[in-house]
């Protein structure tokens, strides 16, 4: 046993020098997400405030490709109805085809629709936004370093530049950007959205809210995948200690220590 | 083998086994006498096994979803984590799979080190081995390729590029092996190819590792040869077979956590972001198992020399068994070598630490330093410390450490000592 206690201690070792953790210096804000953790999953009205706020503020610059408006209404999601995702999908005007004629048309959505990018192609996006293309958020959690911490903190670290700091124009001022330089204008002000269910807008609570959404976009099986995990891992558990004592039994036949 | 003499007792199976001795076989997979100290060091070839089987599996299924094209591979990925059933758990299997397999090679390797495993009558099996761990590295960087994310893209670029180096022809094999003028969609379908054959060609080559450990049998913790069967060995199955087990079920654990509640980590974060041949990343880093060879590559100033040396660090593994002259396999009787075994472990973290970082300032000079001990420790001070160091004495079975010499073993160690 002292052997295994040796073998955790190399990977101990390993995972600690994992280069991952060295980039950045700067100390992100931090809050208590809900899905951080062995049991963490999402709040689903936290989730609908975050769609909300995705769908009234970024989603007219930002596209989420990967997303379904059927996506709402499945289970670890927001969650929304399915006559809801379908009232939302039908929201907006999709365009299809080509038809018989050979012309493209535009029809109301569907759940099987993809969410409606804001732009034609990359290039119209440039154009409209100084050159700087608005990536796409589908992914966007998992593919920024510091995760969702980042971006929480990205969307409230815009300040005043500091003394000697001159910028162009469009270019703004951000505290946690890689920098400190970003193209996008400070997205969240007091109250921009109007939360039905009564929660204060503040541009904490949205970012909290918005991220969180972002977080179930770039993983949408979350919460499948840490229930499964407990349960996984409770029974190895279970069966490394049953097949710890059978070892036991089996070499006490032979005079040496396992 | 020493088991010709097996003959099934149904009638229909010494039919068979005439014919295909799969019988045989089976009989001397159970019966195949080990060593009965092995240690828990000695289970990650079980484990192993067991990373094999699990990539190829999961690689099978995730195969089956997946897009080799460069305009379609991220979506493809997508969908799998997103649309397919169970795909996420799939492909985090897979993808945290190839570090697992990665921690549980080099365990298995530093063991080897530490017992001398490589030594004679064992190099044919080290050497497979060394084969099996350079496949291994190709097997895994060309997965990485395949979800065409910018780590990715310009992983392949940077490791591609390393072949211009070699003088003349150089150039020719980067447009050769790209299938372009850049890495783009010949380069990822064809790395694909490659991912999936190379598995296969590993499984073979393990058949044959473990053929050639048949033949001597194991190493052990006290590193002598030992009587087969005899008082020192136990049948494998079913001791090894459950101790094995029950390591695997702890490697398991480890294994369902990283898959389960950081999926990620191991991974880098800009492989999440689309491949674009138009940005490059600011730091472009190989994954972590690769870190301590290219800390190795880029603390030489020279590019060709950076390859060459970059490629010794292998292939001086498989020169190992005549590098290293002492007479005697396990650490645990050499008291300076084992020192330097645990000064080289340092050495081997230390350069995966550098290749972390950005090759300059002090990380630099201190790879630089570490990668100069890594060959001195292999070229001097393996050979020398042969020759030079006083070794303790070894015991003549295992069995004797544990019981006290008895009046056998004495009369059988002056005998040794009259022959030496």
């Amino acid at each position: 046993m002292k052997n295994l206690f040796k073998i955790f201690l190399v990977f101990l070792f390993i995972i600690n020098f994992t280069p991952l953790k060295s980039a950045e210096k700067v100390e992100y804000l931090k809050t208590d997400w809900s899905f951080k953790g062995l049991f963490g999953k999402f709040d689903r009205a936290q989730l609908q405030r975050g769609y909300q706020v995705y769908t009234e503020v970024c989603a007219s610059c930002h596209s989420m490709k990967y997303l379904s408006y059927r996506n709402l209404s499945e289970k670890g999601g927001p969650e929304f109805s399915e006559d809801e995702a379908k009232v939302i999908a039908a929201s907006f005007e999709i365009t299809d085809g080509p038809n018989a004629d050979g012309e493209m048309f535009t029809r109301p959505g569907k759940l099987s629709d993809k969410f409606k990018k804001p732009y034609e192609n990359v290039e119209a996006a440039k154009a409209a936004n100084g050159g700087a293309y608005p990536p796409d958020m589908s992914v966007l959690i998992k593919a920024r370093g510091g995760g969702a911490d980042y971006i929480y903190s990205l969307l409230q670290g815009y300040e005043d530049p500091p003394m000697g700091v001159t910028l162009d124009d469009g270019v703004y001022y951000n505290k946690y950007m890689y920098g400190n330089k970003i193209k996008m204008a400070a997205p969240l002000s007091e109250g921009i959205v109007e939360y039905s269910d009564g929660t204060e807008a503040s541009v904490q609570q949205m970012s909290k809210d918005v991220i969180t959404f972002l977080m179930w976009a770039a993983e949408p099986h979350l919460e499948a995948r840490h229930q499964m995990g407990f349960k996984a891992i409770v029974y190895l558990i279970i069966l490394t200690v049953l097949v710890y004592f059978s070892m036991k039994k089996i070499w006490s036949r032979v005079e040496t220590e396992v | 083998m020493s088991d010709h003499d097996y003959t099934p007792k149904s009638k229909v199976g010494k039919w068979f086994n005439d014919r295909l001795p799969l019988l045989s076989l089976a009989n001397h997979l159970t019966d195949y006498p080990t060593p009965k100290n092995l240690n828990y060091w000695w289970t990650f070839g079980g484990i192993l096994t067991f990373c094999l089987i699990t990539q190829i599996v999961t690689g099978l299924t995730l195969a089956m979803h997946y897009i080799a094209h460069a305009d379609m591979a991220f979506d493809s990925v997508e969908h799998i984590m997103r649309d397919v059933n169970y795909g996420w758990l799939i492909r985090y299997i897979h993808a945290n799979g190839a570090s697992m397999f990665f921690l549980a090679v080099y365990i298995h390797i530093f063991r080897s080190l530490f017992y001398g495993s490589y030594k004679a009558p064992r190099e044919i099996i080290w050497i497979i081995g060394i084969i099996i761990y350079l496949l291994m590295m190709a097997a895994a960087f060309m997965g990485y390729v395949l979800p065409w994310g910018q780590m990715s893209f310009w992983g392949a670029t940077v490791i591609t590029n390393l072949f211009s180096a070699i003088p003349l022809v150089g150039e020719g094999i980067v447009t050769w092996l790209w299938g372009g003028y850049s890495v783009d969609n010949p380069t990822l379908t064809r790395f694909f190819t490659l991912h999936y054959l190379i598995p296969f060609l590993i499984l073979g080559l393990v058949v044959l590792h473990i053929w050639a450990l048949h033949v001597p049998g194991n190493n052990n913790p006290v590193g002598i040869d030992i009587k087969k069967p005899s008082k020192d060995t136990v049948p494998f199955h079913p001791y090894i077979v459950i101790k094995d087990g029950f390591a695997l079920l702890m490697f398991m654990i480890v294994f369902a956590f990283f898959v389960f509640y950081t999926p990620n980590i191991l991974g880098h974060a800009d492989n999440y972001i689309e491949a674009d041949p138009l940005v490059t990343p600011a730091h472009i880093v190989p994954e972590w198992y690769l870190l301590p060879f290219y800390a190795i590559l880029r603390s030489v100033p020279d590019k060709l020399l950076g390859v060459v040396a970059m490629l010794s660090a292998i292939l001086i593994l498989a020169a190992l068994p005549w590098l290293d002259t002492s007479k005697i396999r396990s650490a645990v009787f050499r008291p300076l070598y084992k020192q330097f075994y645990w000064i080289l472990v340092a050495d081997v973290l230390i350069l995966g630490y550098m290749g972390a970082m950005p090759a300059e300032g002090l990380y630099l000079l201190i790879a630089r330093v570490a990668t100069a001990y890594y060959f001195l420790h292999f070229l001097v001070i393996l050979p020398v410390l042969g020759f030079k160091e006083k070794t303790l004495p070894v015991p003549l079975s295992i069995t004797e450490p544990v019981l006290g010499g008895s009046s056998n073993m004495a009369a059988a160690r002056n005998k040794e000592s009259l022959k030496n």
